[in-house]
């Protein structure tokens, strides 16, 4: 029988705050090998179809930016939200919104072209995410409601919202019955960054662009200082004059609205039309893309790529050994646990004590020198 | 008389997981523990007791499995909460996650194949009393277990000692921890109980109520079932009343789609959503019922000095 015991560390440890994701990820490759063992299926062989292959080729590395820019985008905005100790999980409900609210233009008033066109999408993708978002942070502040369950239900909503969009009102009437929209205008499609390279659309530069801005505000300016205070201590936030409540507010706007790009990005970008289904779950993954970059938007950029190969991955067992590919959910997961299990390291040294090996009387022993230390 | 019945019926039937679930997060959330891994407990148990009642022909080795599942599910959160102090919303999202892509791949081979189901009571002569007979005495046994685990939970934790000590513990595990309460035994076990009865409400959706294996077939349930917990204000009996009213706007709103009311379905499939978003908010405007019930150290990690 063993005994986790954990120790203080006096300070955070700089070495396991660089090395937890790298441990985490070491961990869940362990585990991923074992899983495909079970599946009867070699773990290299597996691996070098899951990891290698997807990124062997330029154009496929264009697929691999065009998984992570919603990722990065989704998660640089929630890793504020979390730094605040504000728990917005409904990132994907965002995400949906602004998709809808940016398709208004190219749907409603297709007539409508020119250079303008992408610009408005964008913002009102932007104002769509914001405020779908706004609605927890109002019943959080207003009625002191739980924001993560409120958050979480509107994904619901909105995913039924967007189902009843693209199958009743805004349905392409020469569709055949489809449900989907019709297929957006040339000046409504994001353009492609190297049309002759791959797929790789604008989105993937806002999500770099995001990163680096928020990054800014975060580590340079009042206002991030006011997140990490807040975060950590709401009592020292009140003394500071900072407010709790619009902290909420301004945590929800943002990560709404940064969900929202990238929920327009995806649609003109990579789908070009409104379907029923347009995220492959992007605003959960988006939680884990956060943790797993350290809640830090640089490292965002790196762990946005790494589960957008997750889903490269996915795709790619399942087209050449037949394997469900819900395996990239189960990586994903996997990779969380094992990232805040190793985050604990950072904090505290963790000691590994065999309770029967212990005999009670050494147990006494061990007891009466601290008794002493505490007089 | 009769559609009265079978809708009383199949509120109950709908009521039963909702029901089991949050009273399993009760016990969690009593002990100061936040498990916000429900959805995924529950979709493990389903996928585990449909699988084993698949392959074993017997429905109750089903259910039987959904409840180890569930439990063997939560000890990795209870691991990794209690004795690694990660952040406990954390960790209960990855076990949500975790749970919905590992059931989904699990089920790969389940997707289409026919079920077993648990029957329900059937005893002679009393059964077939009209109206209460089958209301009472002809529903599936999971029914039953809810009722009596409500019961036995609301007397465990009011009237029994140790019920009284795991809810000191929720409330300040610091004090529980100097007056040499073991607080991390109750925890576990406060875990492993909600893991066992989260697997067991998601047994029941894949052995009574829909008796099959459809992905995602846990539809946020586990989410409401959270919702419920608060909604409840942390009181048994009252998590009875919550889940009821949520049955029977679950079933409400298929029957309004049924019958063909001109509101598109995905208005009426949004109802179960947006009721717990309202319930939500009536429940937390009144801010001293809430401060008053929470358990204090609800969500916090503990690390005790030694």
């Amino acid at each position: 029988m063993m005994r986790i015991e954990l120790v203080k560390r006096p300070q955070r440890s700089a070495l396991f705050s660089v090395l937890s994701p790298f441990i985490a990820f070491a961990l869940t490759m362990i585990a991923g090998a074992i899983m495909f063992a079970l599946l009867g299926v070699n773990p290299l062989d597996a691996f070098n179809i899951y990891f290698i292959q997807p990124i062997s080729e330029v154009w496929q590395l264009h697929e691999l930016a065009i998984k992570a820019a919603p990722l990065i985008l989704i998660a640089v905005g929630l890793s504020v939200c979390y730094k605040a100790n504000i728990w917005n999980i409904g990132a994907e409900g965002q995400f949906i919104f602004g998709a809808i609210f940016g398709s208004i233009i190219p749907v409603l008033f297709p007539q409508f072209e020119g250079p303008l066109v992408i610009p408005l999408m964008l913002l009102l993708g932007m104002v769509g995410g914001a405020l779908y978002a706004s609605i927890p942070a109002f019943l959080k502040t207003r009625f002191s409601t739980n924001e993560i369950l409120t958050s979480l239900m509107l994904v619901y909503v909105a995913q039924l919202f967007l189902d009843w969009l693209v199958r009743g009102p805004w349905r392409d009437p020469q569709g055949h019955g489809f449900p989907q929209t019709i297929q957006f205008g040339d000046s409504a499609v994001l353009p492609e960054l190297m049309p002759d390279a791959g797929r790789a659309n604008w989105g993937f530069v806002f999500a770099l662009v995001a990163a680096v801005a928020i990054w800014l505000m975060m580590s340079r300016m009042l206002k991030g200082f006011e997140v990490r205070v807040l975060g950590s201590s709401p009592r020292a936030g009140r003394f500071a004059g900072f407010g709790l409540n619009r902290m909420v507010f301004f945590t929800f706007l943002l990560s709404g609205a940064l969900a929202g790009l990238a929920g327009i990005s995806e649609v003109s970008g990579a789908i070009g039309q409104l379907q029923p289904v347009i995220s492959p779950g992007y605003g959960f993954t988006a939680i884990i893309v956060a943790f797993l970059g350290r809640l830090n938007p640089l490292g965002i950029v790196a762990a946005g790529l790494v589960l957008a190969l997750t889903y490269l991955g996915g795709e790619a067992v399942q087209s050449a050994l037949g394997i469900s590919d819900k395996v990239a959910r189960v990586f994903q997961g996997m990779l969380l646990f094992f990232v805040l299990g190793c985050d604990t390291l950072i904090h505290y040294r963790i000691r590994l004590i065999g309770v029967a090996l212990m005999k009670p009387n050494a147990a006494k022993l061990d007891a009466a020198p601290k008794l002493e230390e505490a007089r | 008389m009769d559609i009265t019945v079978n809708i009383l019926l199949t509120i109950a039937t709908a009521a039963t997981p909702l029901l089991i679930a949050a009273i399993g997060e009760l016990v969690v959330e009593r002990s100061g523990v936040l498990n916000l891994g429900v959805e995924g407990m529950m979709i493990m148990g389903a996928v585990g007791g449909f699988g084993a009642g698949y392959l074993t022909g017997s429905p109750w080795i089903g259910l039987l499995a959904a409840i180890i599942v569930g439990a063997l599910f939560s000890l990795l959160f209870a691991v990794m909460t209690l004795s690694l102090a990660t952040n406990q919303v954390a960790t209960g999202l990855s076990l949500t996650l975790l749970g919905l892509g590992l059931s989904g791949m699990i089920g790969t081979s389940f997707v289409g194949q026919p079920g077993v189901r648990l029957p329900n009571l059937d005893i002679p002569v009393i059964s077939s009393i009209p109206v209460v007979g089958r209301l009472i005495f002809g529903q599936d046994p999971v029914f039953y277990i809810s009722i009596a685990l409500t019961a036995a939970v609301m007397w465990f934790l009011f009237r029994t000692r140790t019920g009284l000590t795991l809810r000191s513990i929720g409330d300040s595990h610091t004090s529980a921890h100097a007056l040499g309460i073991k607080v991390f035994r109750y925890r576990y076990l406060a875990v492993i109980f909600g893991g066992a009865c989260a697997g067991l409400a998601g047994g029941h959706l894949s052995l009574v109520y829909t008796p099959q294996w459809v992905e995602n077939m846990s539809a946020g349930r586990g989410w409401i079932a959270l919702a419920l917990v608060v909604f409840a204000s942390w009181r048994p009996w009252r998590v009875l009343a919550g889940a009821y009213i949520f049955g029977a706007v679950w079933i409400g709103q298929l029957h309004a789609q049924a019958f063909g009311i001109p509101v598109p379905s995905q208005f009426l499939s949004s109802l179960p959503y947006l009721a717990t978003i309202v319930v939500l908010v009536l429940i937390s405007r009144n801010k001293r019922l809430t401060m008053m019930n929470t358990p204090a150290s609800l969500g916090q990690p503990f690390v005790p000095d030694r």
